[in-house]
């Protein structure tokens, strides 16, 4: 137990497990959001965006958020007026767009070198770098974000489900993306210190993809997303802290890890709730593989259990 | 008395090509209607320009009398194609059905006892409450099916709008969800579908609109369904077989003898 409270010492320290913890969750239910929308190229893209307009910011004395936020909110709209036609489709519209402002942010370090070593939590994710202001622009982001996607709730899901009918029944689909990529712009912008422009992507699918492992319900999903990000956020930063390395990659190591737990106690549950059926149709008697997890009812008169494991005839 | 549907003198398509050109269309209220054409004959683009969600180059489009893109919140049940969703998407069939109250001004994410009841009865209709809390991927075409039409119909619309609703399901399935909806149509409510299914659209619908980037014929399917607006409609000669009051309808092209053409 020491070894969990000994950190906690260093202001630093409480600094980056806050950090983590609002990441994590933040990143959780934005992901949910992400995966089912397909975005998950836009999330990779956005804190490419995000990085070159932080270097951009650097180099004209501007804040880093400030150049961070700008450079990826343009590069969100670029995205959404690149492809509203639907001749250019949204994936090359990204690597164009964000590529290119990361290309920018690169090309301007390789003139001015001096400050490589500045962009280096922005690119890994660091601990050490977490400061008061990152903390409070963390806590603002993390509860407009939260509290945007609460109100959003039901047209946001309506709209990631099924697009189409959303706007026929009266929803304005158009402004429910432009509203949800900007949420997704800051959140990115929110943690690219504690997770690094590289990771960010997989902090932001993992838990989510983690969460609909475990379940078929969206509330469900939104809610344990949030929890494994939290989770994973704080685990990775006392693991950060254990191993000395870079906080991006030990959350993401960690997040990883849950996934393929999750993955593997799907597959013994399913192992352990098949059963195999004879079904009799008429004079035509065959046998499969039956999951109970899905609600699937036996007819007493036309099915007969067998053993586990029997293959289909 | 207004129409359910009124287009005149209408032009519409995709970035200054028109899919159909100065088209003119009436559907009255409580009329149940199917339009049938070949793939990209621009059924599809009707049902969007008829919806108000398609640029329309001139013309009028009305709902009601009043101009689609405002009116269809209010008056418009819809139903997509179901071959567009995504069946592993984490939902269960009440949520579903749920978000077609999604519209209204509640901003709380979780659903009233009024709402959850709206839910339940009409998934009673429908004969859908046994799997409402189904994902939907553990349901079968039919149910599905059923789920979305609830969907449409939870707002109690007077025009029901359905693109291919018997695409993809069994025979039987087909036969249940066209015997619901002349059912539903019985009720009051307009519908106006599109289909491939000549067979089923003979057998169900009491008005067929014949569709190749313009109206080629509309009437009652006994009337319209000739071998030879059948030929203009589809481009290929058709076979119609008339066996007591029954329809067949068929391409006449043999098929040993499309396997063989180059």
């Amino acid at each position: 137990m020491e070894f969990l409270l000994e950190p906690l010492a260093y202001e630093f320290f409480r600094h980056g497990l806050l950090a983590a913890l609002l990441v994590g969750s933040l990143c959780g239910v934005i992901g949910v959001y992400v995966i089912l929308r397909s975005m998950s190229y836009v999330g990779h893209g956005l804190s490419h965006a995000a990085f070159g307009g932080a270097v951009v910011g650097f180099t004209l004395n501007l804040n880093f958020y400030a150049g961070a936020g700008a450079m990826g909110l343009l590069a969100a709209l670029l995205i959404n007026r690149i492809t509203r036609n639907g001749r250019i489709k949204p994936d090359a519209a990204i690597g164009i767009v964000t590529t290119a402002m990361f290309a920018l942010g690169v090309a301007i370090i390789s003139q001015v070198r001096t400050f490589s070593q500045s962009f280096e939590a922005a690119l890994f994710g660091n601990i050490l770098g977490i400061t008061g202001e990152d903390l409070l622009i963390i806590g603002l982001v993390t509860i407009s974000t939260m509290t945007a996607i609460f109100l959003m709730y039901r047209p946001l899901l309506f709209s990631t489900f099924d697009n189409e009918a959303a706007q026929v029944f009266g929803i304005r689909t158009e402004a429910v993306q432009l509203i949800f990529s900007c949420l997704l712009t800051l959140s990115i912008i929110a943690s690219m210190n504690v997770v690094g422009v590289t990771m960010i992507a997989a902090t932001l699918i993992t838990p989510a993809a983690t969460a609909r492992i475990l379940t078929d319900s969206f509330s469900r999903m939104l809610i344990y997303s949030l929890i494994i990000g939290g989770i994973t956020g704080i685990t990775g930063i006392y693991l950060s802290y254990i191993f000395n390395a870079a906080s991006g990659a030990t959350i993401v190591l960690f997040g990883a890890s849950l996934f393929c737990l999750a993955l593997f106690a799907r597959l013994i549950r399913r192992k352990l709730t098949m059963h195999t059926h004879l079904h009799r149709h008429g004079n035509l008697i065959h046998s499969h593989l039956h999951d109970h997890l899905h609600g699937h009812k036996h007819d007493a008169e036309d099915h007969k259990h067998t053993s586990n494991g029997a293959k289909d005839n | 008395m207004n129409s359910a549907v009124s287009l005149s003198d209408v032009t519409a398509g995709y970035e200054g090509n028109p899919v159909f050109t100065r088209l003119s269309l009436e559907i009255p209220f409580g009329q149940f209607a199917g339009i049938v054409g070949p793939t990209g004959c621009g059924k599809t683009t009707l049902l969007k320009t008829i919806l108000g969600m398609q640029s329309v180059f001139s013309g009028n489009v009305l709902l009601d009398g009043h101009p689609a893109g405002v009116a269809r919140r209010s008056i418009v049940g819809y139903v997509p194609q179901l071959g567009s969703i995504d069946w592993t998407f984490p939902v269960t069939v009440e949520e579903v059905i749920m978000m077609g109250l999604y519209t209204s001004k509640r901003i709380w994410p979780w659903s009233s006892k009024e709402e959850r009841e709206r839910v339940h009865d009409l998934a009673h209709r429908l004969g859908i409450y046994e799997c409402l809390h189904h994902h939907i991927v553990n349901t079968s075409g039919g149910q599905r099916q059923r789920a979305f039409l609830a969907r449409a119909l939870i707002n109690n619309p007077k025009l029901l709008v359905l693109d291919e609703p018997t695409s993809g399901v069994d025979i039987k399935t087909q036969h249940e969800v066209l015997h619901l909806l002349g059912d539903i149509n019985s009720e009051g409510v307009t519908i106006l579908l599109t289909t491939h299914d000549l067979n089923a659209v003979a057998s169900h619908l009491p008005w067929v609109i014949c569709f190749n980037n313009g109206i080629v014929a509309q009437g009652r399917p006994r009337d319209i369904f000739t071998n030879e607006i059948l030929t203009r409609t589809y481009g290929g000669d058709i076979v119609i077989v008339r066996h007591e009051g029954y329809f067949l309808i068929a391409n006449s092209t043999p098929l040993h003898a499309m396997v063989n053409q180059p």
